[in-house]
């Protein structure tokens, strides 16, 4: 399947990129004293693939993000995309965070095409704002403000504010967190769709196992802080996938386990 | 989802508005009330003679006739009228009161004098100024705009630009900071005598004056807005391409343009305090300057209305606040009307 989604990908200008992480520590100064968030974390994500990266709350999965998108600095170690060192924010890589952040003074449309404009791209691609609108089903709502919109169409706005730089590397930090349950599945398979279309890397921080194993075709699960990766688990199924299916089932009852929770599922 | 919920409660709302409509509609009680009274307010001026000598009470009583027939005209005719017909029926409980209260008012000073003259002047002498002391009264007025207007925006712009500066830039709030706690909370009035030798002209030291006073709060407020500006607004940004130029102007600006609003209407408030102020001591102009020249002459009607000008001037300049605020603004839900 990942071959297929990669295939998928020639035909469309946004080919995902690699990303190389390599021997990553990090450590926060809180009060004077030294908080290790992760610990010699290396991790390698070819082109086009899904990851999720799953962990107990507080481990380090955001941090880790953050250092992808160029946020933060690593204390040691080093992150590359397509062996270009990640030295600060790009938008081949965006992220998408668990509230979806939309500028309350900004129409959906003036939010989505945010990119383009700080880019200084705007007036000769705004085209591209109309479509990746039309993409996440919201075209009604282009001149909408953010206080008018549910949860589910504030994060679709989110989403379409990423998709329209055309990034390498989708970073998505628990974009689904807040939603309600149905909405939430209707997004995962629409996350999944996207992704197949474009054939970005992508790489989702989740503390939902069953919703990463519905998405991923890589889950790696992470350590108690600081993060270590415990676990690098491929999940070899077709998508779409279904939510009753045993091999997930299984996979499901293994992570649980290597997550200290094998008596809950 | 939330369309479903506006129409709904659009639904819902829709009737009860009728309801109440119809109700409003029904009864022309109010608006005959509210004729009546100013009828009566016209005949208790042309009615009873004048305690004093005033030379407009008869123009004052025909005047409130003719006001009372088109009150009375307007209420039966309010729905040919379209929107001046609804207003009028909305504020027809209104001219009732203020009705009432002008009567009150003429019968209490002009005609049996239980309120002292000349402290408590009838309304007729207080038309009187507008029509015989009119050039004198525009005069003030223009020079009052003027001189407010030409600080005000000066206090503004410079509030703004260094509220964003110490918002946004440590390095300048390091330096800015402390200047700003030292002189800000001084009462601008407390200025005065020194500024009044210190600029070259007593309106240029107004002008200062009320910058000053306007500038302090639209500092503090834009600076506490865009210090209080979310920081995963900037993550959000950055990770989009953006330059800390587009961060600034784009970002930190509209997200504390909500606390610079209320910072400049906290400045037109005090900025109107230190403008009387000048006004009356320094400069030889103005509504302030005005008030005081009355108060030398025992003017005591012209006083009364300078004031009325004054209130309705400051009035004026706060509903164009909140008028640009809410046009800025209308991604805000729930804003106070003024």
């Amino acid at each position: 399947m990942v071959v297929q989604s990669a295939a998928e990908a020639i035909t469309y200008p946004a080919v995902g990129a690699e990303l190389d992480i390599e021997g990553v520590s990090h450590a926060f100064d809180i009060d004077g004293t030294t908080l290790p968030v992760l610990d010699n974390v290396s991790l390698s994500i070819a082109p086009g693939e899904f990851v999720a990266l799953l962990g107990p709350s507080g481990c380090g999965k955001s941090t880790l993000l953050r250092l992808v998108a160029g946020l933060e600095k690593p204390r040691s170690g080093s992150l590359r995309e397509d062996d270009a060192r990640i030295s600060g924010p790009h938008p081949s890589r965006v992220v998408v965070f668990q509230d979806p952040t939309l500028f309350p003074w900004r129409s959906v449309w003036d939010n989505v095409a945010l990119g383009l404009e700080a880019q200084g791209i705007l007036k000769a691609q705004r085209h591209r704002v109309d479509a990746v609108i039309e993409l996440v089903g919201l075209s009604s709502f282009r001149n909408a403000y953010p206080h008018q919109l549910s949860g589910g169409m504030a994060q679709r706005v989110a989403l379409a504010r990423a998709l329209v730089n055309d990034p390498k590397i989708l970073v998505l930090d628990e974009p689904l967190g807040k939603l309600d349950s149905l909405t939430r599945i209707a997004m995962q398979a629409e996350l999944v769709a996207l992704w197949q279309r474009k054939g970005f890397t992508t790489l989702l921080v989740t503390h939902d196992v069953e919703e990463a194993l519905v998405l991923a075709n890589r889950v790696i699960v992470l350590s108690d802080r600081p993060a270590r990766i415990k676990a690098d688990i491929a999940v070899a199924r077709p998508y779409p996938r279904h939510r009753g299916d045993p091999y997930l089932a299984d996979l499901r009852k293994q992570i649980l386990g290597l997550l200290g929770l094998e008596a809950t599922w | 989802m939330s369309t479903y919920s506006v129409s709904d409660t659009a639904a819902t709302a829709a009737p009860r508005a009728a309801v109440t409509f119809s109700n409003l509609s029904g009864s022309y009680g109010v608006g005959l009330a509210a004729s009546l009274v100013w009828l009566a307010f016209g005949l208790s001026c042309l009615y009873w003679p004048d305690v004093g000598d005033w030379s407009r009470t008869s123009s004052l009583g025909i005047g409130a006739i003719v006001i009372a027939a088109f009150i009375l005209f307007g209420t039966f005719s309010a729905d040919y009228l379209g929107g001046a017909g609804q207003a009028l029926r909305k504020r027809a409980p209104w001219l009732v009161a203020f009705g009432a209260f002008i009567t009150l008012w003429e019968v209490a000073t002009a005609k049996f004098a239980w309120l002292p003259l000349p402290f408590f002047p009838p309304p007729q002498s207080i038309l009187e100024v507008y029509t015989d002391d009119l050039p004198k009264l525009l005069d003030s007025v223009f020079a009052s705009i003027k001189l407010q207007l030409g600080g005000y925006i000066i206090g503004a712009t410079v509030g703004f630009i260094t509220g964003v500066s110490i918002g946004w830039s440590q390095k300048i709030g390091y330096w800015v900071h402390p200047v700003l706690r030292f002189i800000g909370p001084l009462p601008a009035t407390a200025w005065l005598p020194i500024a009044f030798f210190t600029f070259p002209s007593s309106w240029s030291a107004s002008t200062f004056l009320i910058a000053l006073a306007t500038g302090f709060p639209v500092t503090v407020l834009t600076w506490s807005g865009v210090a209080s500006v979310s920081s995963a607004y900037y993550d959000v940004a950055r990770t989009l391409g953006a330059k800390p130029s587009f961060l600034v102007l784009k970002v930190a600006i509209p997200a504390a343009l909500p606390h610079v609003f209320v910072g400049l209407f906290m400045g037109l408030g005090s900025s109107f305090a230190v403008l009387v102020v000048a006004e009356m001591i320094g400069v030889k102009a103005g509504l302030g300057w005005y008030l005081q020249w009355a108060q030398g002459w025992a003017a005591y009607a012209n006083m009364y209305a300078a004031l009325i000008v004054m209130s309705l001037l400051c009035s004026g300049a706060i509903t164009l606040l909140f008028k640009t605020r809410d046009r800025l603004l209308v991604w805000q839900k729930g804003v106070v009307k003024w």
